[in-house]
């Protein structure tokens, strides 16, 4: 057990878009959301992170209410939580190095020379060593990704939170970059949520995944049973999307 | 008139918003002096160059009203003064400064909300209405005062060379009108404007772009209405200042 999600409800006026639902994201795993566009995938992985306030339900990490803890415990938690936007959410303003640094210069008090060497270490791992002094203006789609990625993990969180990692990038790069969530999460043991609809990466990285459909959790099994799904919307949903890429 | 409130209402929670949870001190301080220094000299020409010709505009139109030759020419010099110190200086240039600093920080501050940027921010734990703000404001309430000192400085100078070189007054006739009519009180409320100015400016356009959603059009549209509300702010709390202070 990781973070359960029990009985989350979200609504936006009236529409309903999260009606109630329960999971248990896995430590060590890659839990993937699927679903169509529009589902409610973001506002789902939005309301676990706290970016949004459920209306009702709770998100427990490891045994911590999210939503009900008072702020010192929510402040503790979040250093523990490190996430990979959709559109990376580089600071456009610092450099590849500033980036990384930034929560380590917020919440540690590391000196500058243990910072530095903390930053060459992150961007080894994600394959990027040598980047510190660019600017994101001057980065790649796939090596935003894996600064976005490189930021996350710098506080060596127990959680990733991952939107859309292959949003924008070609297949190619998208593999590269599910593996490298797939070989981080499992080395540190980190409890991974992924928000996907690229079908090929829910086969190729899914442990533990849930399908979101008309507000409700449709389905969940492994990236093995979801390929032996032969009804229903789910089966729409995984065999309608592109061809599946071989392994 | 239900959406003013609204909008009001989030303005004052906003403001309020910045100093719950603060961060390490250090990290605001260095920012804001980054702010107020880049904010400075990224004005600095445009500030020189207006107060400079407006200064000497004054000192003409000024001479040329007052035509009659019933009063000495040093008047000229004390009139462009105080209009300078008490009005065009802080009020006219801020108008300009809102164009320059307003929109700057209303499309930084937009930009960082619709790409996920302050959303980052917020998921690390940091309090990003004080993060992003009050670096800002503080700079604002700096560098406003240092430029507009500049600024009434120059629109005195330059009207001192304007009527010079055009024969409407010598300088020793323009300084000798400034100096008998010296009134120190209205440096005072020139700086009680310009930290006003200053708060107002960067405070509302840092509302305008963290309220911002959607995209890159609607970055424009926050940056524009963070210089159009910014003005109106200014004008009513230049209104207020002179009915309360003068
Ligand atoms: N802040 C908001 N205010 C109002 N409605 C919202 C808000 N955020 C999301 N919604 C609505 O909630 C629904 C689900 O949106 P969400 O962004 O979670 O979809 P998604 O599954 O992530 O889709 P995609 O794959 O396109 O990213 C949509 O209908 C959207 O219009
Ligand atoms: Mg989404």
């Amino acid at each position: 057990m990781a973070i359960e999600v029990q009985n989350l409800h979200k609504s936006f006026g009236d529409k309903h878009v999260l009606q109630g639902i329960d999971f248990t994201f896995h430590k060590g795993k890659i839990n993937m959301i699927i679903g169509a566009s529009g589902s409610g995938k973001s506002v789902m992985l939005k309301s676990i992170v706290g970016l949004m306030e459920p209306d009702e339900g709770k998100v427990i990490f490891d045994g911590v209410d999210f939503h009900h803890c008072d702020m010192t415990t929510k402040r503790e938690l979040r250093k523990n939580i490190g996430m990979l936007f959709q559109g990376s959410a580089l600071f456009d303003s610092m450099t590849v190095e500033q980036n990384v640094t930034f929560p380590l210069q917020m919440f540690t008090k590391n000196s500058v020379a243990e910072n530095r060497d903390r930053v060459a270490f992150v961007l080894e791992r994600v394959k990027l060593p040598g980047s510190e002094k660019l600017y994101p203006s001057e980065l790649s789609g796939g090596m935003m990704k894996r600064v976005g990625i490189a930021r996350a993990i710098a506080m060596n969180p127990n959680y990733l939170f991952v939107d859309e990692p292959n949003s924008g990038l070609d297949p190619l790069t998208a593999k590269v970059i599910d593996e490298l969530i797939q070989e981080l999460t499992y080395e540190y043991e980190m409890t991974t949520v992924v928000v996907s609809h690229d079908m090929n990466s829910v086969v190729n990285i899914g442990d533990n995944i849930m399908f979101l459909y008309k507000g409700k959790k449709e389905w969940e099994g492994d990236n093995k049973a979801i390929l032996a799904i032969t009804s229903g919307p789910l089966e729409e949903f995984v065999f309608v999307s592109d061809l599946i890429r071989r392994n | 008139m239900y959406k003013l409130f609204y909008h009001i209402g989030r303005y004052v929670l906003l403001v309020r918003g910045i100093f719950k949870t603060p961060e390490k001190f250090s990290i605001y301080y260095q920012l804001a002096i980054r702010e107020a220094v880049s904010m400075t000299n990224g004005s600095l020409f445009i500030v020189v160059i207006i107060s400079t010709f407006i200064g000497g505009v004054q000192t003409i139109q000024i001479a040329y009203q007052l035509e009659t030759g019933l009063l000495p020419d040093s008047i000229i010099g004390s009139v462009v003064a105080a209009t300078s110190i008490l009005e065009l200086a802080p009020t006219v240039l801020s108008f300009i400064l809102a164009g320059r600093i307003g929109s700057n920080i209303a499309s930084q501050i937009g930009t960082m909300r619709v790409t996920e940027q302050i959303d980052a921010l917020e998921v690390m734990g940091i309090n990003s209405k004080g993060y992003l703000l009050i670096p800002r404001i503080v700079a604002g309430m700096i560098s406003f005062p240092v430029l507009i000192t500049i600024s009434a400085f120059l629109m005195v100078v330059g009207g001192m060379f304007a009527g010079q070189a055009g024969g409407e007054v010598t300088v020793t006739e323009f300084s000798q009108g400034m100096t008998e009519y010296y009134d120190g009180f209205q440096i005072v409320v020139m700086y009680i404007k310009a930290v006003i100015y200053g708060f107002l400016i960067s405070s509302i356009s840092a509302y305008q772009g963290f309220y911002t959603s959607g995209g890159a059009l609607e970055v424009g549209e926050a940056s524009t209405r963070a210089v159009v509300f910014s003005c109106l702010a200014m004008v009513v709390a230049d209104y207020l200042v002179a009915e309360l202070l003068l």
